[in-house]
């Protein structure tokens, strides 16, 4: 087999090095009767023409030659193949969690680069070196928020991330936290006026995100001055990192989770993605995850260490912070790459063109009769549209243009059964917008 | 032609048995390409870029008018602004800082440092699965499906189970998952419990992820053997609990040789038997979970199944577990419609919810699989080759480290540093040592039950001739330990930086740049 580096006779002159009679002699310890006497049904040995064989032909089952409208979490943005290409030097992508930091400052200094460029982006203070994805930095940002508060209401925005909270409800169950949900606006923004003074002075923290699931931007600095006095903590979610070239941070939030796919990290059906937690330096001690440091060597070298280990499950055990072990360091990795490239003025370009070509999208498809937008709040890359027919139904019919459609909301919205979600990023061309918007017309304008 | 000497690799020579001194002029050599590279914000200058998109093709909007000038935000000041090459020299240099797999032997254990294979990459990034958007319909995605599907069922084989889920998105979250599990199944019959045992040589995320869960850790002893000790268990297993979490191979590398025992102290008082698949290495194609008695088990899929650790992550941590247990899988599950398409069901009411939004971390997932098909049945030679390096490594190790417990060695190999620790050295300066040999060092200090553990796992990528000089260094510094020991205590001596200072960067944390 042609990853298995040893042939017939070394392992022959091995067994006999250790004095075993045969390989099943090493295997003595589990029990007779649970050894295995067949071999696994399992399909191959394929070889590697055969592997890509396999993939290429379930790549062809899937949606290609199709133009998306789809975000609602995950977005599609140019990737340099610089990126791909750095990422997978052997030397990052085959090497281990940097514990020994002397053979592992490549990651460790990788590590410190993208705490920065996390805090510079959201405005907070110290960000961590990575959580799973944005559902569960946002589920440890709340718990983070019950530890530092200890509090047991949580107030949950209705327009975070459908998927977002139910993983908040899966975590929250178990650990006496009560999850109180807070309605929307006309606006599409958190309902304020339902957040009232007893609520506050009980809950851990209001969590909402922006642009939130509507693609609406909420007021974060307003949100935290009516938290605050009364003991609150302010979580923000963010889904769409590149809002960030454009929007305002959100500075005045005490923990800011985000997804950072946005950056660099194919769709890739759902993951691996990368999860974000940013604070303030006075929170550091109740963070999950891992953190890398400066630190110096007896000569005074600089260089970088994991540090505040105390938090992490490997040392505290049940009283760690969190269970989070493994993270997802390798595309942490490709966000910062993709930053760096990007760098201050494109990221502020690409933010710019997803404003530009949402904007112009919204204006094109509320022309057409009967379309017309959900809320009146301010957009970013994505918005909620109102038909006047079903989602799914007009969906249908724009597989056969080639296009896969807005993304129905009345799952998760029951009231909202003929709205959808679009978003339109920087590698939509302004030709495949305006024909979605000839489809969609042409669609509604046939009898039902 | 004139016969040309090769020229001399710094592991060969040390390797040599050479005297100490050899050693001293050899650790003046440094492994790393040592160049200055400072943090990419100190090389930025303004105006430049590295990356470049297509113009604009719509009218620019005023960002002010679209937002409100209130929700506008300045430039980020300070963000970096640097050219592509210098990019590409910047983290290519960062790199050669790095020790990788492919440079050599990782033998960290219970980390499972394999080979990952490239063509795994390869497939991964292909169009039609590296740009999927996880909300297409059904019908849009059943290639995506079919590859959870397959890898789903190549599991089941594996293990011995009856179902899983695959959406975890780490080990410590399959965990979480299937204690969650657990918990509900004991709560449709009326009784949740209240306690999870867990033995002291457990990982540490075992006990976070049960205070997650809502449970009590109890901790439990082993016994001379490390093994569990069957008549504490049977004390222990009161009618609070709610089930044993198992590492096994145990963290020690050997296998719980009762443990049908074990599962049926537990089952016979109601608790079940959760293992952590971590050591999976040790057992594919040779015995499985679900044969011997095991309820729930999560698999690292960034272990057994060699997809990349990439420095950290990502992993994957999908939970099989026995039919009892299907209906409280997390949501959504995959399943096969009459019509031979794949559908996904939400609607599961005794679900425990969702752990991770979408279908997990599907990248992983797809190389997880690959590695599967490249074996097939197959896999069984995987674990004995592993089996084999490490049982190589213990016999000829074992009569210059001291072996506290002396059960036959699965996939690893745990000795202590009894020995050196007369000398004052210690595991760790083995370790950081290995380092000047051009190894990684293997894993310092865990199990917890080994005082000076030195934790060696060095799985089946390793040939003959890597393990070799890898005992070959091992000696040479059990040799150094006993003659030279201030060169063991300060090493490593060949990288870019000595031994970094932890304590002070944990006093006054520096965890960011900031711009003078």
């Amino acid at each position: 087999m042609r990853y298995l580096p040893k042939g017939p006779a070394e392992r022959q002159e091995m067994l006999e090095a250790i004095g075993a009679h045969g390989i099943e002699e090493l295997f003595r310890s589990i029990p007779e009767e649970f050894r295995l006497r067949e071999p696994l049904r399992l399909p191959g040995p394929l070889s590697e023409a055969g592997i890509i064989e396999y993939f290429r032909t379930r790549a062809g089952e899937n949606a290609r030659g199709y133009t998306s409208f789809l975000g609602a979490g995950v977005y599609q943005h140019f990737r340099s193949v610089v990126t791909d290409a750095l990422i997978q030097r052997g030397e990052f992508l085959t090497s281990y969690t940097p514990y020994q930091a002397e053979i592992a400052q490549g990651t460790l200094q990788s590590i410190f680069e993208f705490q920065t460029l996390m805090c510079q982006l959201t405005g907070q203070e110290v960000a961590n070196a990575s959580m799973y994805d944005g559902s569960t930095a946002l589920t440890e940002a709340v718990l983070m928020a019950e530890r530092l508060t200890q509090r047991r209401n949580v107030l949950v925005a209705r327009t975070l991330h459908p998927e977002y909270r139910q993983v908040l409800a899966t975590y929250a169950k178990h650990c006496d936290l009560n999850v109180i949900e807070v309605g929307f606006a006309a606006s599409g923004q958190l309902d304020t006026s339902s957040l009232s003074t007893e609520s506050l002075a009980q809950a851990a923290a209001v969590v909402v995100q922006s642009p939130n699931y509507f693609g609406v931007v909420e007021d974060i600095a307003a949100l935290a001055n009516t938290a605050h006095p009364h003991g609150a903590l302010v979580v923000t979610g963010i889904t769409e990192a590149v809002s960030l070239g454009i929007v305002k941070p959100p500075a005045e939030a005490d923990i800011v989770a985000m997804e950072a796919q946005s950056f660099g990290v194919a769709p890739s059906f759902g993951g691996p993605y990368v999860g974000v937690i940013a604070s303030r330096d006075k929170f550091v001690r109740q963070m999950p995850g891992r953190l890398a440091g400066q630190a110096a060597d007896a000569e005074g070298r600089r260089g970088y260490v994991l540090t505040l280990a105390t938090r992490e499950q490997h040392i505290r055990r049940e009283k760690a912070t969190s269970n989070i072990c493994t993270n997802e360091a390798l595309f942490a990795l490709a966000a910062t790459i993709h930053l760096c490239l990007m760098g201050k003025e494109g990221l502020r370009e690409v933010a710019r063109q997803n404003l530009s070509k949402a904007h112009f999208a919204l204006a094109h498809l509320t022309k057409i009769p009967g379309v017309r937008r959900c809320f009146s709040g301010p957009v970013f890359n994505e918005f909620a549209l109102e038909f006047p027919r079903s989602v799914k139904i007009i969906n249908q019919s724009l597989l056969r243009d080639k296009i896969i459609g807005p993304l129905p909301l009345g799952v998760n919205y029951p009231e909202q059964t003929k709205c959808g979600l679009v978003a339109v990023t920087e590698t939509m061309p302004r030709t495949e917008i305006e024909r979605f918007a000839a489809a969609l017309k042409q669609i509604l304008e046939r009898p039902v | 032609m004139k016969e040309l000497k090769e020229p001399t690799d710094h592991r060969q020579a040390a390797t040599m048995a050479q005297p100490v001194e050899t050693s001293v002029a050899f650790a003046r050599v440094s492994r790393q390409v040592s160049l200055n590279e400072g943090l990419i914000f100190e090389e930025s200058t303004p105006g430049k870029r590295g990356m470049e998109f297509p113009p604009l093709d719509v009218p620019q909007i005023d960002p002010a008018e679209a937002l409100g000038a209130a929700f506008v935000r300045d430039p980020v000041d300070g963000f970096p602004e640097v050219s592509e090459i210098e990019v590409i020299r910047h983290f290519t240099r960062l790199s050669t800082w790095n020790y990788a797999i492919d440079l050599g032997m990782y033998p960290l254990g219970s980390c499972t440092m394999k080979y990952n294979p490239r063509v795994n990459e390869f497939v991964a990034r292909l169009e039609g699965l590296a740009t999927e958007h996880p909300s297409q319909t059904t019908e849009m995605a059943q290639g995506c499906l079919r590859i959870m599907y397959d890898l789903h069922k190549c599991l089941l084989e594996i293990t011995g189970m009856d179902a899983g889920t695959l959406q975890p998105a780490a080990g410590a979250q399959g965990e979480f998952a299937g204690l969650l599990m657990i918990r509900a199944y004991l709560e449709s019959k009326g009784d949740a419990r209240k306690k999870v045992l867990i033995p002291d040589s457990a990982h540490g995320t075992n006990p976070a992820s049960v205070v997650l869960a809502g449970y009590e850790v109890q901790n439990i002893r082993s016994n001379s053997s490390g093994l569990i000790d069957i008549g504490h268990l049977r004390e222990y297993v009161t009618s609070d609990v709610a089930a044993l979490m198992l590492t096994n191979p145990n963290t020690l590398g050997v296998f719980e040789e009762r443990i049908a025992e074990i599962a049926a102290v537990l089952h016979e008082r109601g608790a079940l038997l959760y293992m952590d698949g971590a050591n999976m290495n040790a057992l594919a194609g040779v015995a499985r979970p679900g044969d011997f008695g095991v309820d729930v088990m999560h698999l690292n899929l960034h272990k057994t199944f060699s997809t990349p650790h990439g420095g950290g992550g990502p992993g994957a941590g999908p939970v099989m577990v026995k039919i009892f247990l299907e209906p409280f899988l997390p949501v959504p599950v995959i399943c096969e419609r009459p019509d031979g398409k794949l559908g996904v069901d939400h609607n599961r009411p005794h679900s425990i919810g969702r752990v991770r939004a979408f279908f997990g971390n599907f990248g992983v997932l797809l190389r997880a699989l690959a590695y599967t098909l490249a074996y097939g049945p197959g896999i069984r030679q995987v674990t004995e080759d592993a089996v084999l390096n490490a049982n190589y490594l213990r016999t000829k190790l074992e009569n210059d480290f001291d072996l506290p417990y002396s059960l036959p060695s699965m996939h690893e190999v745990v000795f202590s540093d009894a020995r050196q620790r007369k000398f004052g050295v210690n595991t760790m300066d083995i370790a950081k040592r290995l380092i000047d040999y051009g190894f990684h060092p293997y894993t310092t200090a865990f199990p917890l039950i080994v005082p000076g553990a030195l934790m060696i796992e060095p799985t089946e990528s390793e040939s003959k001739k890597e393990c070799d000089q890898f005992i070959d260094a091992m000696l040479a510094i059990a040799r150094e330990a006993e003659t030279n020991p201030e060169l063991v205590r300060t090493a490593p001596h060949s990288t870019r930086v000595g031994r970094l200072d932890e304590v002070g960067a944990a006093r006054k944390p520096v965890l960011r740049w900031k711009k003078n």
